[in-house]
């Protein structure tokens, strides 16, 4: 029998951001499938024209308080490569700390606070206080160690302080790579109860799947890959990060409301789900575990898994922060890479023309950001891509083949599984940058 | 006594602010015990239309947010703005050195410019009256819990006007200028414990101005380092812009 089916979830809640759906079914003819995005535009890359590619860093983190050092690290990237520097070593293995740091929280907030009600069939976390007091205050727990660990290594997690083009300006010492190293140590049973819990609840995840490319970074050394590398699809693309708009590349013609190819098909998933899909094997022993306890094997092709691969990730971040952590505590820090840099007014750092990008992995998928600066260093051009306005388009073709599945289920029932959808991708839709995968309706 | 409905909002920002609160951790838990939380989007599918506290985040940016945030008034007893996109116009301010039309054709092009519509960033205060001022950006978790604490007993609560140089001192650090940088200190307002200089990093100005504004003077010794004049005035502009009118009052 044919059906009709009117969903329109407006301001949806526990995504990050303001996001509508909208499912229009009309006697089992799919009229629309839509995710609107509401949030107000900020318009950060007009903003950063003119200024010094020595703040860029310092606003473009404000675009996210979720994946502030994510936008910090990106940022960085970009203006490195734009002004020509190199960085050390022991830079890199911080950046890393950071990164790993941000990508635990934001999965543990993700899994914790935004996912597991679905599973446990209740509004929110709020609920889970009085039924599940220890889960809550675990996750909490675990939380707060994170931000713990991004405050003692770089002032804070949110807009951290010491990360900015050229290096830290303060590096931890033993005292402060001891203070970081306990938290995580600490960390270690919470994780573990974790993956229990997760393992209980991953029956209730639902099942639906949908071919899809995946695009993540890829490398040819054996580290997960997250800081840096090429960009790589699972339909076997390969390109240096220079030629990122060819992935993204509807998002450079705003003005075009011509829908343009995207990688090699008509969507792709960036995030956990795709870098597990594409480099499960570079894992961490620890990380294989959970995917092997899981019942875990790539391809997974059922978006609702990406938060599972959240999980996986989880234990990774946090054994490889350990690891990166014991060994600058065996060799020790440089304390003199700190650097004094404010607006490069004593020119430590030297500045050269040119366009950079920087492509780095954060908890949603690859993030972009690139400019353009002039021999003083001035940004001329700027443009930043988030992972979820790439995903947008993903989740669009996974409503669309999805509503046909569930078109017998009363409307609560399809309204949630949509909900549950869009929250899989865990969208950070706050984020200023394009949704141009929005069609412009008159809104 | 009744424990006080709370509920945050969140206007243009990066949602850092609430999530400064939501990392508490386990104090989360107790801070939540003393009031009643009926709205936080965030983490809560909940949703309320009736509250005595608001806790504002963000700046206002379109004609809806004008729009939304004078029914939240209406409603709460208290409003408070939490952070500097709601307590000054903060990082969004920036917008407002350019012409509205440009930054909207840059960032969506010609055509997509009008989908999205948008106002000069202002604070929440430019709008409706607000009670209680919680800057940074992030906000200052331990001047969070202490704000709140005054704004649940009804107590009034005034950020001091004195500079971050004067917490600076205090931190004994080495100043910026000693080693040749710039740095907002000077006309900052304190209440962050000088954050940003005990990271080996200089102030941004995220507090908002001393009123006692000494920004002439600042101007002038800045002007003596190696920086561009436009640069210059846009570290000022930086947090400031949307609330540059004010800084004289
Ligand atoms: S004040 Fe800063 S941290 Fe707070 S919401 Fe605004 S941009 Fe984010
Ligand atoms: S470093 Fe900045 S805040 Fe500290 S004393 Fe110097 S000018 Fe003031
Ligand atoms: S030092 Fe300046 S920029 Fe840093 S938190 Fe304090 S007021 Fe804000």
């Amino acid at each position: 029998m044919a059906r009709s089916v009117n969903v329109d979830v407006k301001y949806l809640t526990r995504v990050e951001g303001h996001g509508n759906i909208v499912v229009n079914v009309k006697d089992g003819i799919v009229e629309e499938c839509r995710l609107d995005i509401v949030e107000a535009p900020r318009f950060f890359e007009a903003m950063l024209r003119g200024r010094s590619i020595f703040e860029a860093q310092h606003i473009t983190s404000r675009i996210c308080g979720i994946c502030a050092c994510g936008h910090t690290i990106s940022s960085i990237a970009a203006a490195e490569d734009a002004i020509g520097f190199t960085p050390s070593e022991q830079t890199t293995k911080l950046r890393k700390i950071l990164l790993y740091q941000e990508m635990l929280d934001s999965h543990i907030l993700h899994i914790y606070l935004l996912v597991a009600p679905d599973l446990l069939g209740v509004p929110s976390f709020v609920p889970l206080i009085d039924t599940h007091g220890n889960v809550v205050k675990r996750a909490l727990r675990m939380k707060k160690a994170c931000n713990d660990v991004c405050a003692v290594l770089a002032g804070r997690h949110i807009h951290p302080i010491s990360s900015i083009v050229g290096g830290f300006t303060k590096i931890p010492g033993e005292k402060e790579l001891d203070a970081m190293l306990d938290i995580l140590y600490d960390m270690r049973p919470d994780m573990d109860s974790t993956v229990e819990l997760i393992k209980t609840l991953a029956p209730a995840i639902p099942v639906f799947e949908r071919e899809t490319e995946y695009v993540a970074l890829v490398t040819d050394d054996d580290e997960y890959p997250t800081l840096e590398g090429d960009l790589g699809s699972s339909d076997g693309l390969r390109l240096d990060k220079s030629e990122y708009l060819k992935i993204t590349n509807e998002f450079v013609m705003p003005h075009s409301s011509a829908k343009h190819a995207k990688a090699s098909r008509k969507s792709y998933m960036t995030g956990a789900l795709a870098r597990f899909n594409i480099n499960s094997e570079k894992l961490n022993p620890k990380a294989k575990a959970v995917a092997d306890a899981l019942g875990m094997k790539p391809p997974i092709i059922n978006p609702y898994m990406n938060t599972a691969a959240q999980l996986v990730e989880c234990m990774h971040y946090m054994e490889e922060s350990i690891a990166i952590l014991e060994d600058l505590k065996a060799n020790g820090t440089d304390q003199s890479e700190a650097i004094t840099v404010g607006l490069n007014e004593r020119n430590d750092i030297k500045v050269n023309k040119g366009l950079g990008v920087g492509a780095v992995e954060v908890p949603r998928g690859l993030l972009f950001h690139s400019y353009e600066v002039d021999e003083t260093g001035k940004i001329e051009n700027a443009n930043c891509i988030i992972p979820t306005s790439q995903n947008v388009n993903n989740i669009e073709h996974d409503m669309s083949k999805l509503i046909h599945e569930i078109l017998d289920k009363p409307d609560e029932e399809i309204t949630l599984m949509f909900e549950m959808l869009v929250r899989a991708y865990d969208p950070c839709i706050s984020c200023s940058a394009h949704f141009l995968d929005v069609e412009f309706i008159n809104r | 006594m009744k424990r006080k409905t709370v509920a945050f909002f969140d206007f243009t920002c990066c949602e850092g602010c609430q999530l400064q609160v939501a990392n508490f951790g386990e104090e989360l838990l107790d801070i939540l015990a003393a009031i009643d939380v009926v709205m936080f989007r965030e983490v809560m599918s909940e949703k309320s239309d009736e509250y005595d506290v608001a806790i504002i985040e963000g700046s206002i940016t379109t004609p809806h947010d004008v729009e939304r945030i004078k029914e939240i008034r209406e409603t709460a007893t208290t409003v408070i703005a939490l952070g500097s996109c709601a307590s000054i116009g903060g990082i969004n301010g920036m917008k407002n050195s350019f012409k509205l039309e440009d930054v909207q054709s840059y960032v969506y092009g010609e055509d997509g410019k009008n989908y999205f519509e948008t106002i000069p960033t202002m604070a929440v205060h430019q709008v409706v009256d607000v009670d209680y001022f919680v800057h940074g950006c992030p906000i200052y978790p331990p001047e969070f819990v202490k704000i709140l604490k005054y704004a649940l007993q009804g107590l009034p609560y005034t950020v001091k006007d004195e500079a971050v140089c004067v917490e600076c001192k205090l931190n004994e650090n080495e100043c910026m200028y000693e080693k040749g940088l710039t740095c907002l200190g000077p006309i900052t307002k304190a209440g962050c414990n000088s954050w940003c200089i005990n990271y080996g990093n200089i102030c941004y100005g995220c507090r908002g101005m001393v009123k006692e504004t000494t920004k002439n003077a600042s101007i002038d010794v800045i002007k003596k380092y190696d920086i561009p004049m436009d640069w210059i005035m846009g570290k000022f502009d930086m947090y400031n812009k949307a609330t540059e009118s004010e800084e004289k009052k």
